[in-house]
């Protein structure tokens, strides 16, 4: 029985946690904007910022966590700027997040045009390597920090009064105005390190799954981190459980190309399963969730 | 074994030899008088191997001094045909780039300005009626063919992994001859073939490779960034496509099927300089009789490989060059 030899193979297992990291970094990033009320559509551009941010760090001479430091860092600049046009000014959330989409991807090539002017090939780093703890060893130290930022995020939002004030900000920002907590600063606070969050799920895959920066390699990968949210019901534990299940399918399809099976189907199909199983998941999942209540409606000081 | 594999610089001058002889281009390699415009236009970064071997070529030719050189890079096709009619306004002889997800719009650009050569990349024939739009691709089959005897040769568990991006004519026949190749070294190799569904997720090639060697296999074909990478950290082996990646991989990379897209610049450039430009499918130009694809050098495997195959390779290789055997053109979708 393939389809059972494959699902129990360690290896398998390895490398659903290798193709779920970046997708917990960003989804975590996500889910953190959203419980506070903005939806934030750059997620994509800056996962390639934070891509092509970690890796030109470490090429350039910081050890790799400089890297990731600096990915954050570019994530964050991009979350500023996201936040400031759709927390203080309160335009689109949808319009602003595709702007800063385009524009965080347009930049990091730019800056990469900028930066390496006469390259035949983008130049390689060492990246981070596998432990070798035992059982486990097969992965970087960056996917148990994915798993840990899964802990922290959950900690942090529902057993902190930070977190308090983060999720009624996104449910009920007029009571936290009339807690005399500033709406906009926790909002603001929250996109620029969500945002910070989805770049350093960009720079996994420049400093952890490869060691070199390509201009599409995220390939919507941040797209699927949006859906993931939706799939978590705004939830930390239930958001790891979508991107481990997606990472799953689409490890199983891999392995499943190469089976008898998959001799006969056309190779499309198999691309496509973690899309269409994860679409069926989200419609089982999340009939009854409550979203945000105030998520995408920016607020104004005494305005009713 | 120092002979075996001819150099570039060898196979160029044979082919500027072969050239002169059958009277094609007789002024291939001394095109005279003023160096004429060329520009081209790229979907994507020149880093790219398939593009990077024509921004090499161009780039040679302009410090011939036969050509003005210009380029425009990772151009969106939404945008490409804007860019296209911007050289053309801007005074360019010869238009160089890629047709293959706006065959249709380039086409009727070159139709606006007749005065003007194109030369893309394309998967269909020239069209008789458009006389100033020609085709090229990296025809190169005989190449890929040398490496699958490499690679069935240097395989232990005769199990090849192959990992690519769409399954395109480009990619296709390529991964055909290389199978070609590998059943003419060992007839019961074992193929597993995959397609990523994108040109540029080193991650994901990645991981489709790691999945393939987890299932027996010991040899890699790269035809994307990443499958490399995958063979070195798991300690196999693997065949690089179109550029010569040894240099990064030296205990992982035992060949390449190198494209040299000179000889197909070269003869549009003669062409356009006689004034002789026309449509016409400039893919044998690739082929390794035209210099267009060779075998890179062994280096660090040099040696390494089993007697047999060598001779083999060589054989191929001889017969090839001679038009005595011809690698089958081969457009369809490879599996295993």
């Amino acid at each position: 029985m393939e389809l059972f030899d494959i699902l129990v193979s360690a290896t398998f297992w390895a490398a659903v946690l290798r193709i779920a990291s970046p997708l917990i970094f960003a989804t975590m990033g996500e889910l953190i904007c959203e419980r506070a009320g903005v939806l934030n559509l750059g997620i994509e551009g800056i996962m390639v910022a934070g891509a092509f941010a970690g890796w030109i760090a470490v090429y350039a001479g910081l050890p790799l966590w400089g890297g990731v430091a600096v990915a954050f860092g570019a994530g964050v600049a991009f979350g500023l700027l996201h936040g400031l046009l759709t927390v203080p000014l309160g335009l689109s959330q949808h319009v602003a997040g595709i702007g800063i989409t385009m524009l965080a991807t347009a930049a990091t090539y730019f800056a990469y045009r900028v930066a390496l002017p006469e390259v035949s090939s983008p130049p390689k780093i060492t990246a981070f390597q596998p432990t070798g703890w035992a059982v486990l060893g097969s992965q970087t130290v960056l996917t148990w920090a994915a798993l840990a930022t899964v802990a922290v995020t959950g900690w942090v939002l529902w057993r902190t009064p930070l977190g308090l004030a983060l999720r009624a900000a996104g449910e009920n920002p007029a009571a936290v105005e009339a807690q005399g907590l500033p709406v906009h600063a926790l909002r603001m606070g929250a996109v620029a390190v969500g945002s910070g969050l989805m770049a350093v799920g960009g720079s996994f895959l420049t400093l952890s799954a490869f060691n070199s920066f390509f201009f599409e390699m995220v390939n919507g990968r941040g797209w699927v981190c949006i859906a993931l949210v939706v799939f978590g019901a705004w939830r930390p534990g239930r958001a790891l459980l979508g991107a481990l299940l997606f990472a799953g399918f689409d490890a199983f399809q891999i392995r499943l190309q190469q089976t008898s099976l998959g001799a006969g189907l056309p190779y499309q199909l198999f691309l496509a399963m973690p899309y269409l199983l994860s679409v069926l998941a989200l419609v089982v999942m999340s009939r009854r969730t409550e979203v945000p209540a105030a998520l995408m409606t920016p607020y104004n000081k005494g305005e009713r | 074994m120092a002979n075996l594999f001819l150099n570039r610089r060898q196979l160029l001058s044979r082919t500027a030899g072969a050239a002169a002889l059958a009277g094609i281009a007789p002024g291939l390699l001394h095109a005279q008088g003023a160096p004429i415009k060329v520009a081209a236009v790229y979907t994507v970064p020149v880093e790219q191997q398939w593009v990077g071997r024509i921004h090499i070529a161009a780039e040679a030719a302009q410090a011939r001094g036969d050509i003005d050189y210009s380029f425009s890079e990772n151009v969106s096709n939404a945008d490409y045909t804007r860019v296209l009619r911007e050289y053309a306004e801007g005074g360019a002889q010869l238009i160089i780039g890629e047709a293959f997800a706006v065959e249709q719009e380039a086409r009727e650009v070159a139709a606006e300005y007749p005065e003007i050569g194109f030369l893309m990349g394309s998967s269909f024939p020239p069209d008789e009626a458009l006389e100033n739009f020609a085709v090229f691709d990296n025809y190169i089959q005989d190449a890929s063919f040398l490496t699958g005897i490499i690679a069935a040769a240097m395989s232990q568990t005769g199990n090849i992994g192959m990992v690519g991006g769409f399954p395109i004519p480009e990619v296709n026949r390529l991964m055909n001859a290389f199978m070609a190749g590998a059943r003419a070294y060992n007839p019961d190799t074992e193929f597993q073939v995959a397609f990523i569904g994108s040109w540029f997720d080193p991650p994901k090639a990645k991981e489709t490779a790691f999945a393939m060697i987890e299932n027996g296999s010991d040899m890699l074909y790269a035809e994307r960034f990443g499958v490399h990478d995958a063979a070195k950290e798991r300690g196999v082996l693997a065949i690089g496509n179109v550029i010569d990646t040894q240099a990064d991989y030296p205990e992982t990379v035992v060949a390449s099927a190198l494209w040299h897209f000179e000889p197909t610049l070269d003869a549009a450039i003669a062409a356009a300089k006689a004034q002789e430009f026309k449509a016409a499918d400039y893919g044998v130009y690739s082929f390794m009789e035209h210099g267009g694809c060779s075998l890179a050098p062994l280096g660090t495997f040099e040696g390494k490989l089993p007697a047999e195959a060598a001779a083999m390779v060589q054989d191929y290789m001889e017969k090839i060059l001679a038009g005595t055997y011809t690698v089958e053109i081969d457009n369809s979708e490879p599996s295993a």
